[in-house]
Formats: structure tokens, sequence, C-alpha cells
């Protein structure tokens, strides 16, 4: 059984089919990318993933549960977490108190218990900032858990994004584009962070259009084109993929190619 | 000036303030407290400054309890007059028409706005912003039009008279005896107390997460609806009871034209001008916006137009507030947290311990 399976999914607004009938599966402990030209419909698919769009035609699965007609609020309790294309963090809310943000679903006191801070209260608070600042250390941030989020550089916001991600106890991480904005020393610390990421049981769906960070981490590959799948293998595969160079490089009309 | 507070040339004058008053907490707060509680006493004290200094600590807690709504949350009301008038009538009836004792009448106020709340607090999850604001506009007129036409209850436009002075333990609580300073003192620090205790726990930051981007507090699992329901409630609640307070202070007497749309601006006001999403601002708001018509009485009506210079200047330069910044504090660890980054081995992260000079 795949650990992630989504089946001819579409969506329409209006009359653009934006994701058409498209298919992958990510099984557990693979790093999958998806990629593609801007406006291939990659981040529909997140969105589509995470219950942010209720899908028109087609189903997803994961470990076995059904994600159609579920509410982003459900679906993040299954486990699936995500980080944003253009960053949304809670800006005026300290680095570790996105985290603690993070940590919502698995905070088990009611609102009385905070109220009156109960033992219960206490309890879980320590435990969650114990965590909260264990998960920033292991992506570099520990020296930030104090500053603002919104004060801190644009890299660096997308690190506590993903350590927000990892706050909710995910077992899948859809990170999208997290190398936005990185120069290439920090996209290499991604690179190893991903790695990182995958050899502590995380699996990961990444959108990226840094080809250094698809090329070197991903177990296999998904190239998205019009909200068409047009090519699906392994990195060396896509690389020499001729559909695929059509789609970035531009066949008969020019497009924008990222890297 | 170098010390273990920082330098103001290096730290900047906030980061040297509040390290100071973090360090000398205890103290400070002794110093406050003998002096709120010596207050009465004080020789400015007349009847009519009195008065004035209940105003400041009740429109404190006002602002209070619509800083959880507008600073945590970010939901703009413009209808808390009509939640602070059900507060003052609920009490008030409870209190003449019932018979009941001052403190149950109190809790009812409070409920019963709460309540309310939550009836208004439906609605308004499919709104935000400018529709959000005219249908809590509307709510305070509606409120307004049935405390003057239910005339049978409310006794219309002649308000309800002869409110009976509140007991605690068989004294008399009245302004003479400083007894409703006190009620309203002691009612106006609980209120900061658990204001700053919701704040830092799972349901405030539930609060500010919507506030700061509601998508992705959506998908960190937080239930926006409810939460921005029980903040409707928690305010609807703390401006109940400080109606249910009001209606004691205020002469034992009470009518409908109290709870205006101008009320509704005066606590929004306290909520700006004091600093959006802090405690510490709701009393300073409170303060100024009472007293600078008081210290400026020379100017007669001149004063309404430099108030209002005064705020426009003010949201120009200052648009988070008087006391609206951003502590350069430590986020705040209690022992049990700082106790476990200890046997996690991250005693590095622990504040006040290897922190750069």
């Amino acid at each position: 059984m795949a650990f992630l399976k989504v089946e001819n999914i579409t969506i329409r607004f209006g009359g653009l089919t934006a994701v058409d009938s498209v298919s992958f599966h990510v099984d557990q402990g693979e790093i999958v990318s998806l990629v593609g030209p801007n406006g291939a419909g990659k981040t529909t698919v997140f969105n589509m993933l995470t219950g942010v769009y209720q899908v028109t035609e087609g189903d997803m699965e994961f470990m076995g549960q059904k994600l159609l007609d579920k509410t982003p609020q459900e679906i993040v309790k299954l486990d699936i977490s995500r980080t944003f294309q253009n960053l949304r963090l809670f800006p005026k809310l300290r680095v570790v108190e996105n985290v603690l943000v993070g940590m919502h679903i698995h905070t088990h006191y009611n609102f009385f218990q905070g109220l009156f801070h109960t033992p219960a209260y206490r309890r879980q608070e320590a435990e969650n900032i114990a965590k909260a600042v264990e998960i920033l250390d292991s992506i570099g941030m520990g020296k930030h858990i104090n500053d603002y989020a919104g004060s801190l550089p644009y890299g660096d916001q997308r690190k506590v994004e993903i350590a927000r991600a990892m706050a909710t106890d995910a077992k899948l991480l859809l990170l999208d584009e997290p190398a936005a904005g990185m120069n290439p020393a920090e996209s290499e610390t991604l690179l190893q962070f991903i790695r990182h990421l995958k050899s502590i049981g995380y699996t990961v769906l990444l959108i990226e259009h840094d080809m250094n960070v698809v090329m070197n981490v991903s177990d296999r590959i998904y190239v998205l084109d019009h909200g068409k799948l047009i090519a699906e293998g392994l990195p060396d595969e896509i690389a020499n993929n001729q559909a695929v160079i059509d789609a970035y490089l531009g066949g008969e009309r020019e497009k924008h190619a990222e890297d | 000036m170098k010390n273990r507070f920082g330098s103001v040339r290096e730290n900047g004058f906030l980061y040297v303030f509040e390290h100071f008053v973090d360090f000398f907490k205890w103290p400070l707060v002794a110093i406050l407290g003998a002096a709120l509680i010596c207050t009465p006493n004080f020789g400015f004290m007349t009847p009519a400054n009195t008065r004035i200094v209940i105003m400041i600590i009740l429109y404190a807690m006002l602002g209070m309890g619509l800083n959880v709504l507008i600073g945590y949350t970010g939901q703009v009301s413009l209808g808390h007059a009509g939640f602070y008038g059900i507060g003052a009538y609920v009490c008030a009836l409870a209190m003449t028409k019932l018979g009941w004792p001052f403190w149950p009448s109190l809790l009812a106020a409070g409920l019963f706005a709460a309540l309310v709340g939550l009836l208004l607090g439906l609605p308004t999850l499919r709104l935000s912003g400018t529709y959000l604001s005219i249908v809590t506009l509307g709510f305070c007129e509606i409120v307004q039009m049935i405390l003057k036409q239910w005339e049978s209850v409310t006794n219309g436009n002649y308000g309800i008279r002869n409110i009976p002075k509140p007991y605690l333990f068989g004294l008399k609580l009245d302004m003479k005896n400083g007894g409703l300073f006190y009620l309203a003192l002691a009612l106006c620090i609980l209120t900061g107390l658990a204001c700053l205790a919701i704040r830092n726990s799972k349901s405030g930051r539930a609060f500010m997460a919507i506030r700061d981007d509601e998508l992705a507090a959506t998908m960190m699992g937080i239930r926006t609806s409810r939460y921005k329901i029980l903040a409707f409630v928690i305010s609807a609640f703390i401006t109940g009871i400080g109606g249910g307070i009001y209606c004691v202070i205020a002469n034992s007497y009470i009518e409908p034209t109290s709870f205006v749309f101008n009320t509704s601006i005066l606590i929004l006001s306290v909520v700006i001008v004091g600093g959006l999403g802090t405690v510490r601002g709701m009393v300073f708001g409170s303060a100024l916006l009472w007293l600078f018509p008081q210290v400026f009485r020379f100017l007669n009506e001149w004063r309404f137009v430099i108030y209002g210079v005064l705020l426009v200047l003010m949201m120009q330069f200052r648009p988070q507030g008087a006391l609206g910044w951003q502590s350069t504090l430590p986020f705040r660890m209690s022992r049990a947290a700082r106790k476990r980054l200890k046997e996690r081995g991250l005693d590095a992260f622990i504040p006040g311990q290897g922190r750069e000079a």
C-alpha cells in the first residue's frame, strides 16, 4: 500500500482546468519532487492535498485514509503538514511561539486549564517549549528562538516555517519552494537538512525550482506542465527527458526558466 | 551607562528599560501595590477625582476586554458599548427587580453578555474587516433600541434608579470608604492577569495566529471559527463584568445613553492609543484618554480639537500605540521548561544563560 496515493485528481476553477487528471504516489521515507514551470499547478496540488481546495474529480489516500472532503484541520491531524511558497509565518509572534502554534493539535489542555495555569498546563507547556527549542536547534535556528518571526531574514523565515511544519508531528512534509530566496550556501545547507529529515524518518514531497536541490535530494521526480503530468522518473531520467526540456526551455512558446 | 541592563547606546532605551523593570519586578510591584492601596486616602481623592480614577480603572478593564478581540484575534468590534450596556442592565435589574446580591448579579452580567457574544460571534465567522465592523455597529444600535423601547423591563429612557451598593462580607462598598475603588481595581487586576495567562496559553497563541495569518493558522490545525467565537465570548464576558461594575459606581443610576456608539469608540480608542495587544497599554490608554480632558480643562472646547489632533498624530507616528512595543526581553520560560531544556542538553538556549553581551 502506498503511503500517499493520488489518483486522477482534477480541479476546475470555472472554465479553467488548473490540474488535469494528475496521478502520483509517494512511498514512506522517500523524497519526491514536483517540478514544472510557473503556473503548472504544483501549488494547487498542495492546496488540494491539504484541503484548501476541494478536488473536482479524483481520489487521494494517505496511509489508508481518504483525504477527499476533509478540512485542513482534519488533514493536519492525519500527519500531513506543509510550508508555503510565499511565507506565511505569524510575524508578530516569536520564533519559538510560531513553533508552539505548530504543536497546537498536540497540546492537550483546555481553555480553563490554560487560564488558571494548572499543573497539566505547566507540564504540557514545559514539554512543548523543550521540544520546540529542540526542533529549532536541529534546523540551526536555536539562536533565534526569542526573535520575532517577522524580523528575520527571508532564508531564516523559511527555516522557521519548516520547523513549524515539523512541530505538527507530521509524517509527510509538503515543502513549497523551500529554497526560494536562499543564496547558494544557504540552499546547500537546506539540501543537507532535507536529507537529514529523510534520515530521521520524514517523508518529503517537495516543490522546488532550484535544480541543484531537486537533482541532489530527490528519489523520484514528477514534472507538471499546464496542469498535466508530463514526465516522471529518477533525477537522471528527468534531466534528459525531451518533454521536460521543451516545457522548461520552451518548445513553440517562450517560457520562463527558473534555473 | 553600561551595566547588567545593557547600555542605552548599544541596546537602545527600551532594552535597558525593560531589563531594569524586569530585574526590579517584585520591588516595583510592592511599591505600586502599596501606592494603590493607599490611594483612597490621598489628599487629591476628592469625590470628583475618585470618580475619574475609578473610570480610568474601569476603562482599562474594558480595553482589556476589547483587546482580546482586536489586539489578540484581529477582529474589529465597534459594538462593545452593547456588551457594556447589557452587563450594566443585567446587573442592575438582577439587583433591583430580583433582589439578588451584587456578586451573583455581576456574574450574571458577565455570563449574559458572554452568551450574547456567542450569538453575535456566529454570523461573524463569515465576515471580517469592514463587514464585521458594520455588524457590530448594528449590534450596538440594537442594544440601544432595546434598552430604550422595552420599557416594561428596562424602564426606557428613564433608566434604572436606586441601584443598591455592593456588600463584601457585610461591609458596604461605596465612594467614601474607597470600597468601589478597590472593587474596580481588584477586578481590573484580575482581568489583566487573566489576559496575560490567556496570551501565554494555547488559546492565546491560536488567537494571535489567526490575527497574523488565518490560512496558516488553519493549516496548523487550529479550528479558527471556534477560536474566533471564543474570543468574542471572552471579550463580551469581560465587558459585561465592566458594565456590572459601572452600574454600582454610576451614582446608583444608569440610562441607555451611557451605552451609545461614542462609548464603543472611547473603548476602541483606549485599545489603539494604549497599544494593541498589550495589557500595560490598556491602563495607559485609559489614563491618557480620561486625564487629557481634565488636565486641559482650561482650553475649553479647544481641548477636543487638540484631542483629535493628538489621535491623528499618534496614528501617524506611533501606529502601534503608546506602549505597543514588542518586548526585548527573552521569551519567558517556566522553571519546568528550563529544567527540561537542561535535561536535553539545550542549556545554551535558556534565557539568561549563554546570552551574548
